[in-house]
C-alpha cells in the first residue's frame, strides 16, 4: 500500500522558506498572497494490508524519525 | 583522560577538536564511527560539527538514530560530560538529550562569520574554568542556528540557569533583536544550553576554531576555555 506523510510546521513556528517564497511571489505581482508555509511530503510503500495498520506503522516512523514534534505536525493518508 | 569524538558521514569539524585535545591539552582521543554501538571508555564525549548525512530530512535527524547515539545516550544518562558543537548541538537536540530545536536562520542565509558569546553559567563540565560574563569570540558557520523552544521550556531554561552561552556585543551586551550580535535570530539570544543535570552541553558557535592565536584570527584563543574546562574537570 502506498501512503503519504504530510508534514507541516506548527502554527507560530517561524518559516523562513515560506517567507522568502512569499516575498518572491509578491515580487512577481501576486499581491494577494499571504501566509505561505512550506511543508514536506514523504511517500512510501508499506506492506500493511489496510490503511489502519499502515497508519499504525507510519505513526511509529514519524515518532522515531520523520517528524520533530517540537515544531512539526503530520498527517498520514493513502496515496492514489 | 580519554576523549571520544563521534564521527558521522558528513562530520567536518572532528579534526579541529582532535587537534585541540591532542596537541594543546595532551589528551588521548579516540574517534568513534557512527556505526559503532560502544564507546571506548570515555571521560568526555564530543559530537563535532559538520553536515551529518547531508542534513537530509532535518539537521541531526538521521544522526540521532545511528547506533553510536545509543551509547552516547547511556553515557550521558550516567552523568558523563557530552559536548555538541554546531551540528553536534543539533544532533543532541534531535536526540532529546537537550531541549528545543535549531530553526533556519532568521536572515534566510547561511552565516559564516565571527560572533561573541557570553558565558552565562560556569557550572557545566565545559565552562567550569570560565567565569560568568567571560566572552568567547569565535566563528559560526550554519544555516540552522536559530534556537527555538516552547515558552515553558524557555522559562525553565532561564529559571534553572541552563542557558550556558548567549550571543552578545563587544561589552557583553545582550539584545536578541540585534542582528549584529545575534545574527541567526535565536530566542533570548541563546547560543548554547545545558540539560537539567548539567552534564550535556550544546552550542552553535565553534570554540574549537578559536583555540590558537595563529589560526584564531580576531577570536584569538578565547575558545580554549571550553576544552580546558573539560580537562580540568
Amino acid at each position: 500500500m502506498k501512503v503519504q506523510v504530510l508534514i507541516r510546521l506548527k502554527a507560530g513556528v517561524l518559516d523562513v522558506q515560506g517567507k522568502a517564497v512569499e516575498r518572491s511571489l509578491t515580487g512577481l505581482g501576486f499581491d494577494d498572497v499571504n501566509a505561505v508555509r512550506i511543508g514536506r511530503l514523504i511517500e512510501m510503500e508499506v506492506g500493511a494490508s489496510n490503511l489502519d495498520k499502515a497508519k499504525q506503522e507510519v505513526t511509529k516512523m514519524c515518532q522515531e524519525l520523520l517528524v520533530n514534534p517540537i515544531i512539526e505536525s503530520y498527517e498520514i493518508r493513502e496515496a492514489k | 583522560m580519554s576523549v571520544n569524538v563521534l564521527l558521522f558521514p558528513g562530520s567536518n569539524c572532528d579534526h579541529d577538536v582532535i587537534h585541540c585535545y591532542e596537541n594543546l591539552f595532551n589528551q588521548k582521543v579516540e574517534v568513534i564511527w557512527h556505526r559503532e554501538s560502544e564507546l571506548k571508555n570515555p571521560d568526555v564525549v564530543i559530537v563535532p560539527g559538520g553536515f551529518s548525512f547531508g542534513d537530509y530530512l532535518r539537521t541531526g535527524a538521521m544522526a540521532k538514530v545511528s547506533p553510536v547515539m545509543g551509547a552516547a545516550r547511556k553515557f550521558a544518562a550516567a552523568g558523563g560530560p557530552v559536548l555538541g558543537i554546531c551540528n553536534g548541538f543539533q544532533i543532541l537536540c534531535e536526540a532529546g538529550l537537550l531541549p528545543g530545536v535549531l530553526l533556519q536562520n532568521i536572515s534566510m542565509k547561511f552565516l559564516s562569520r565571527f560572533v561573541r558569546i557570553k558565558v552565562e553559567s560556569s557550572s557545566t563540565p565545559f565552562t567550569g574554568a570560565a567565569r560568568k560574563g567571560d566572552i568567547i569570540h569565535c566563528p559560526i558557520a550554519h544555516f540552522e542556528g536559530n534556537y527555538f523552544a516552547d515558552g515553558a521550556t524557555i522559562e525553565r531554561l532561564e529559571g534553572e540557569g541552563q542557558v550556558v552561552f548567549r550571543y552578545c556585543g563587544e561589552q557583553g551586551q545582550v539584545d536578541a533583536e540585534n542582528r549584529e550580535w545575534n545574527p541567526n535570530g535565536a530566542m533570548r539570544a541563546i547560543a548554547g544550553i545545558t540539560n537539567d543535570k548539567r552534564n550535556v552541553v550544546g552550542l552553535m558557535p565553534h570554540p574549537e576554531r578559536a583555540v590558537e592565536k595563529v589560526v584564531g584570527f580576531c577570536g584569538g584563543e578565547s575558545g580554549r576555555v571550553v576544552f580546558a574546562s573539560s580537562v580540568a574537570g
